[in-house]
């Protein structure tokens, strides 16, 4: 059963090691367990290979641990917005896996639902088509994609219950939920923790069973990447 | 003179959008296109980071840390908003629900091969959500500029560059021109006024067809 703990620190620190494959949630730095993160930073763990959409900006969410020396391999969509990550990967200091997103998210989801492979029209004719099986279902060739189950899933939400259901809230919610699934352990930390019953059974979205370990986080910096406004029309 | 990018985003919303679609718009130019589309005319954008009704962008001050789009901008939501997973809105885009996607690229060729996601040895930021996008969205239409910074043709007769995908895209719209893609051609079928047929094939490397009007 869920077990709650105090600090992020210390719902990581028996549990994380060196060379693990580890699920990091978020979309750019939006829905990031940041308390988690810089557990994880603090723990010195190295050589990790991480799954996670992004890899933050060059200070900020993963970038610390990228900073820091202690990301071996990434597997991701994108990494973009991360001027440390392009150089690191050019240079041949950091392994990098592209998988395109939807595949990406197919994977960790089959991942934690027993799926060990499945297969999508995405990439054929591609790079991404290299080395893998290719079928044809119907006169259309699909890709072979294989499950990732991680030692470790590192997520964020936005309320749990004391008994360990989850709910996110609007595009924070992104790889979370899929993550949660897909790891040996599950830590979740969310921004209040409340009492049993006071959650919608009807709204859950990541219920009891997949949350190991729950934390209430501190001190959340939930920095936007990209501030776009409109504009009131001008007065004339 | 060639268009200006809000006229071709003008003319992607004339052209490409129609009451009750549901789009999903990639990064860069074409988030403009809602800007131009007119108020009677209902269509739903599909966010691949999990929302279903995307909104403008908020007034200053009222920006939220958990609502952004595929490009990591702030957005609003709508009344008719809905909120989901990565893999639930790759189940919608893959599973063949969303009517049309408007994105850019760095080259599109004859036959509608695409390339847009890597550069070898310079630039290598990961095809994020294109691949899907291109592979499984039934109508696939590009926006973007007709030559590259220095000079060379983006509309080609075969990529040089990594692929997106392979035979998808329907439509090219440049400042230049709109071209339709069929049976290895690019049929142009809309230009600026006072832009020459040969400008656009000289700027061209494509096999380029003249079919305005």
């Amino acid at each position: 059963m869920t077990q709650i703990y105090q600090t992020a620190y210390e719902a990581i620190r028996d549990v994380i090691k060196d060379d693990m494959l580890i699920h990091a949630g978020g979309f750019g730095l939006c829905g990031i367990p940041e308390n988690l993160i810089s557990a994880i930073a603090k723990s010195g763990a190295k050589n990790l290979t991480i799954v996670s959409n992004n890899c933050g900006v060059d200070d900020f969410g993963l970038g610390i641990l990228l900073q820091n020396g202690q990301i071996k391999k990434m597997i991701s969509s994108y990494v973009g917005e991360n001027k440390l990550f392009e150089q690191k990967y050019l240079d041949g200091s950091l392994e990098l896996e592209l998988n395109p997103q939807g595949t990406l998210a197919e994977r960790i989801r089959a991942g934690g639902a027993g799926i060990p492979a499945f297969y999508t029209k995405t990439g054929v004719g591609t790079m991404v088509a290299d080395g893998k099986e290719v079928k044809e279902f119907d006169g259309q060739k699909y890709i072979m994609e294989r499950g990732i189950f991680a030692d470790l899933a590192i997520i964020k939400g936005d309320k749990a219950d004391k008994f360990g259901n989850v709910i996110y809230n609007k595009t924070a919610r992104n790889f979370n939920p899929m993550m949660a699934t897909a790891a040996k352990i599950t830590i979740c930390e969310v921004e209040e923790i409340v009492e049993i019953g006071k959650l919608d059974p009807d709204n859950i979205h990541t219920p009891a069973i997949f949350i190991h370990r729950l934390v209430q986080g501190k001190n959340y910096e939930k920095r936007i990447e990209k501030v776009t406004n409109r504009h009131p029309a001008a007065c004339t | 003179m060639a268009w200006t990018n809000d006229e071709m985003c003008r003319i992607a919303a004339d052209m490409e959008i129609r009451d009750g679609l549901f789009v999903n718009l990639g990064i860069g130019m074409p988030t403009n296109i809602p800007n131009y589309i007119p108020t009677h005319i209902k269509v739903c954008f599909q966010s691949e980071n999990g929302m279903l009704g995307m909104g403008p962008f908020p007034y200053p001050g009222e920006e939220d840390a958990d609502l952004i789009n595929a490009g990591k901008q702030t957005i609003t939501s709508l009344p008719e908003s809905s909120f989901f997973d990565s893999a639930s809105s790759f189940a919608m885009i893959r599973g063949g629900h969303v009517d049309l996607t408007i994105l850019g690229a760095l080259e599109v060729s004859h036959n509608g091969d695409l390339a847009n996601w890597a550069v070898p040895g310079k630039m290598i930021k990961g095809m994020g959500g294109a691949m899907d996008l291109v592979a499984n969205i039934k109508r696939v239409v590009v926006l973007m500029s007709h030559n590259s910074k220095d000079g060379s043709p983006k509309l080609v007769d075969k990529c040089s560059l990594p692929l997106t995908g392979a035979g998808v895209v329907d439509r090219v719209i440049t400042e230049l021109g709109v071209f339709d893609i069929r049976d290895n051609k690019m049929y142009l079928v809309k230009k600026p006024n006072d832009v020459s047929f040969e400008e656009i094939v000289n700027k061209s490397s494509a096999q380029v067809v003249d079919n305005v009007g």
